[in-house]
C-alpha cells in the first residue's frame, strides 16, 4: 500500500475533473478570443467555470474573479500592483501581514521592501494564528494593505479573517487573504466576510496544477501584472487555459458540495490519526482541532528528527512533509516552526500529515503501524533516548537557533 | 542557473548507497553499559554533543582497554537526520581497534570519506556535509573525557570551515598566495564555506567565530599594509618606482623644491605637480605652471626639458614630465 498524506503541498486530480478537461485538449481546442467558430466554441465551458467558482465562493456578479497561472501570480499581483496604485503615488507607503506566510507573500514583500515599501511582519501566538488586536495596534494611515493567510500551510490553523476584514474596512484599508489552503477545505462566503482581494489556487483542492485565480471585491482597481491582450477584460492578458479552467471549476464545485459534511469526514479520519499518534509519548500536535482545516496534523516527536521521520515514512511507502531545518536547502529552520515556538524544537521534529476526501479508513490504519514503528525505530537510535548517564563533564552544548 | 539546474536535485538522490544502507540499519547503533565495560576489565567512556534545540545530537560510547587506550568497542546514539546517523556509525566503525591517540586523528573528512560508493563522488550534498561535523566533535570530547584533558586542547590550528575542515592559516595563506579577491574564489581554492555556508557570513545555520568575509577582508588589508611597507622600505632606498603614490609626489616635489622651483621664481612663475600615472615603460608626472611660466614659450621646450631631465638623473630614467 502506498498513502499520500501530503496534500497541503499538492493533490491527485480528481477523475471527474480529468474527464471534463479532456475534450478541451482535442476536440475543442480553438483560442476563445478567435472570432471563428472553434474559438467561440469553448465558451460555453468557460463561461460555466466562472459560475462554477463564483457560485462556490459566493462572490457577487459585481466582483471579478480572474483566472491566473496559480496562487503565486495572484499574491504576487495584489502585493506588487498595490505598490505601482498607492505607493509610487506616495499617498500611503506600508503593508502588514504575518511572519507565518507563504514565501509567495514573504518573498514578495521582501523585494517591495528593497523598493523602500515598509512592512509589518506579525508574529503568531502559540496556537499559530494571527490575533485581531494584533493586526489593529499596526494599522497606521499609511498602510496601503493588509494580507493575512486565511489557513496556514503549516499548521492548518484558521485566522480571524472575518474580524480582521471587520478592522480593515473600518480603517479603509485594503485587504487581501491568501485563501490556498482555505478553499475547498473550509467554507469561504464572500458574502459573510469582507476581503479586496482573494488568492487561490486550484491544484489544492484536486484540480490541475498551474491554474488559480484572484478574486477582486467590486471589480476595483488593480494595475495587472501581464499586460499584453484584452483577455479577461484587460485584467490578465495570456491566451485563456481553457482545459484547466474548465478543469478548476468543475474541481471547486465537486469540493464545495457538502463541504461541511465532507469535512466532518475528512476530520474524523484526521483525529482518529492524531489521536493514534498522541497515544505515544512526548508528543503535542500545534494548535486546536476546532480552529484548524479538518485535514492537517503539525505533530512533534520528541527524539525524533524531522527528515530521519520522512525518510522512515517514505520507506514505507507514505508521503508527509517537514518543517526542519536539516530537510531544507539551506538548512535553516522553516519560519512557520520558529514563530509558533522555537523553544519546543518543533523547527527539528516537525512532520506535517495532510489528508484529503480521497484517503480512506485503511490508509489511516496502515499510516498508524508504520508511523508508530518508524517512531519506535528512531527513538532507539536517538541519543535523547538514551537511557545510560554520561560520564561526569559530558553535558551537553549549547547552541542558538537563527531566527531571521 | 544552467539547464541543470532549472529541475532542482532531490536531497536523498544526492546521498550515497552507503548512507542510505546505514540510515535504514545502522551497525553500531546501541549502548556500553558500566558492568559490561568492567567485566572485560575495561573502562566506559560515554560523551554527548549537541543538542536536540540544534538539530542534532550525538552520543558516543567508547569501551577502553586501559592497558593500551585501545578502544575494543563502540556504540553511539544519535538524533539526526539520515546523515546525521550514518555518519556517526561510519565514526563509530572507524573508531574500534584503534588508540584514543589515533581516534583523535579521525576527521569529518574521514567520516564522508568511508561513506563514498566511489572515491570520487561525494556521499551526501553540500549542505549535509555539515551533519558529518558532529562525529569529528564528539571523539574529541570522549578522548578529552578519557585523558582528562580540555577536548580543545587536540586541536592545534583554528578550523574555520568545520565541513572542509580548512584552518584560518591555510585560508590566510591561499588568499596571500593566489591574490584572492572574493569568497568564491576562496571556495574555489580550498572548498571553504562550500557546503553548508555557515562559515561565510553571520546569519547562517551556526554561528561561528571566525567568517571568510571578514578573514578576506582583513587578509586584503594586511596585504595591501605589506605592500605599502615594502614600498615605503623602498622609497627609504631611494628606488623611485617601488615608491608608492604619496612617497613618488613628495620625492618630485623635493627634487622641483631643491633643483627647479627657484629658477622659476626668479622669472615670476612657477610650477605645481598634479598627478603621476604608472605605466609599464613610463612614469608620467603631470605638471601645471603658473603665474609667467603659464603660457610662456619656454614652457614647452626648454624649461620643460630642464625639469624633465633633472627628475630623471634624480629618480628614474622612466620619468616624462607632462604639462597641463
Amino acid at each position: 500500500m502506498q498513502v499520500y498524506l501530503d496534500n497541503n503541498a499538492t493533490t491527485m486530480v480528481d477523475p471527474l475533473v480529468v474527464e471534463v478537461m479532456q475534450p478541451f485538449f482535442s476536440e475543442l481546442y480553438g483560442n476563445p478570443n478567435s472570432l471563428h467558430k472553434f474559438g467561440t466554441a469553448t465558451h460555453p465551458a468557460i463561461s460555466k467555470a466562472i459560475d462554477q467558482v463564483y457560485t462556490a465562493l459566493n462572490a457577487s456578479d459585481s466582483d471579478d474573479i480572474v483566472f491566473t497561472s496559480c496562487a503565486t501570480e495572484s499574491n504576487n499581483w495584489v502585493l506588487q500592483s498595490i505598490v505601482t496604485d498607492l505607493v509610487r503615488h506616495g499617498e500611503k507607503n506600508h503593508i502588514v501581514t504575518t511572519e507565518v506566510e507563504h514565501p509567495s507573500i514573504l518573498s514578495t514583500c521582501r523585494f517591495l521592501e528593497d523598493q523602500g515599501v515598509k512592512v509589518t511582519y506579525l508574529p503568531v501566538n502559540d496556537q499559530g494564528i494571527v490575533e485581531v488586536s494584533t493586526v489593529k495596534s499596526f494599522i497606521t494611515d499609511k498602510t496601503a494593505l493588509v494580507s493575512v493567510m486565511w489557513a496556514s500551510n503549516e499548521t492548518g490553523m484558521i485566522n480571524p479573517i472575518k474580524e480582521i476584514g471587520e478592522i480593515c474596512k473600518a480603517k479603509g484599508v485594503l485587504f487581501h487573504t491568501d485563501a490556498v489552503q482555505a478553499v475547498g477545505k473550509i467554507p469561504v462566503d464572500l458574502q459573510d466576510v469582507h476581503v479586496d482581494f482573494l488568492s487561490m489556487s486550484a491544484h489544492k483542492f484536486h484540480g490541475p496544477k498551474g491554474i488559480g485565480a484572484l478574486y477582486i471585491k467590486n471589480s476595483q482597481k488593480l494595475t495587472p501584472l501581464l499586460h499584453g491582450g484584452e483577455h479577461m477584460g484587460g485584467r490578465r492578458s495570456g491566451t485563456l487555459n481553457v482545459p484547466f479552467i474548465v478543469g478548476m471549476g468543475k474541481a471547486i464545485e465537486l469540493a464545495t458540495a457538502n463541504i461541511k459534511e465532507t469535512g466532518a469526514k475528512i476530520r474524523a479520519k484526521r483525529d482518529r490519526l492524531e489521536d493514534a499518534i498522541l497515544e505515544l509519548s512526548d508528543t503535542f500536535v500545534v494548535g486546536d482541532r476546532e480552529n484548524r482545516t479538518p485535514n492537517t496534523i503539525l505533530i512533534s516527536i520528541k527524539g525524533v528528527e524531522g527528515e530521519g521521520m520522512l525518510w522512515d515514512l517514505n520507506n514505507g511507502q507514505i508521503g508527509a512533509s517537514t518543517g526542519s531545518a536539516c530537510a531544507s536547502e539551506d538548512l535553516e529552520a522553516n519560519t512557520v516552526m520558529l514563530a509558533i515556538g522555537a523553544d519546543n524544537e518543533l523547527a527539528h521534529t516537525g512532520i506535517r500529515l495532510s489528508l484529503s476526501r480521497f484517503t480512506t479508513d485503511s490508509e489511516i490504519d496502515y499510516t498508524i503501524t508504520h508511523f508508530k514503528s518508524a517512531v519506535l525505530r528512531l527513538r532507539a537510535i536517538s541519543s535523547s533516548f538514551a537511557k545510560v548517564q554520561p560520564t561526569p563533564g559530558g553535558e551537553v552544548q549549547e547552541c542558538e537557533l537563527h531566527h531571521h | 542557473m544552467a539547464k541543470a539546474d532549472i529541475l532542482g536535485a532531490s536531497l536523498w538522490d544526492a546521498y550515497s548507497n552507503k548512507v542510505t544502507t546505514l540510515m535504514n540499519n545502522p551497525q553500531h547503533q546501541g549502548e556500553i553499559t558500566e558492568e559490561e565495560a568492567e567485566s572485560h576489565g575495561n573502562k566506559l567512556i560515554v560523551a554527548d554533543f549537541g543538542a536536540e534545540s540544534c538539530g542534532d545530537a550525538v552520543r558516543l560510547y567508547w569501551e577502553i582497554d586501559p592497558k593500551d587506550d585501545r578502544i575494543v568497542n563502540s556504540k553511539f546514539k544519535s538524533f539526526g537526520c539520515g546523515t546525521a546517523i550514518a555518519s556517526s556509525d561510519v565514526m563509530t566503525e572507524l573508531c574500534i581497534g584503534k588508540t584514543v591517540q589515533e581516534a583523535v586523528k579521525i576527521t569529518n573528512i574521514d567520516v564522508e570519506m568511508a561513506l563514498r560508493d566511489t572515491p570520487d563522488v561525494p556521499a551526501v550534498p553540500p549542505q549535509k556535509m555539515h551533519c558529518s561535523v558532529m562525529a569529528y566533535d564528539v571523539i574529541k570530547k570522549a578522548a578529552g573525557l578519557y585523558m582528562g584533558v580540555d577536548s580543545d586542547s587536540f586541536e592545534s590550528e583554528i578550523i574555520v570551515c568545520e565541513c572542509a575542515r580548512v584552518s584560518l592559516g591555510t585560508l590566510q595563506e591561499v588568499i596571500k598566495l593566489n591574490d584572492l579577491k572574493t569568497v568564491e574564489q576562496i571556495t574555489d581554492y580550498t572548498k571553504a564555506g562550500g557546503f553548508c555556508k555557515s562559515c561565510i557570513k553571520p546569519g547562517g545555520h551556526e554561528a561561528r567565530e571566525y567568517y571568510l568575509v571578514d578573514i578576506l577582508k582583513n587578509t586584503r588589508r594586511e596585504m595591501d599594509e605589506e605592500k605599502m611597507r615594502a614600498a615605503a622600505d623602498a622609497g627609504g632606498k631611494g628606488n623611485f618606482e617601488a615608491m608608492t603614490l604619496v612617497q613618488q609626489i613628495k620625492a618630485v616635489d623635493a627634487v622641483v623644491d631643491e633643483n627647479v622651483r627657484q629658477f622659476l621664481i626668479m622669472d615670476g612663475g612657477n610650477m605645481e605637480v598634479i598627478d603621476i600615472k604608472k605605466g609599464d615603460e613610463y612614469i608620467d608626472i603631470y605638471i601645471r605652471y603658473l603665474g609667467a611660466c603659464n603660457g610662456c614659450a619656454s614652457s614647452s621646450t626648454g624649461t620643460l626639458y630642464a625639469i624633465e631631465s633633472t627628475l630623471k638623473e634624480k629618480l628614474s630614467k622612466k620619468i616624462r614630465v607632462l604639462p597641463i
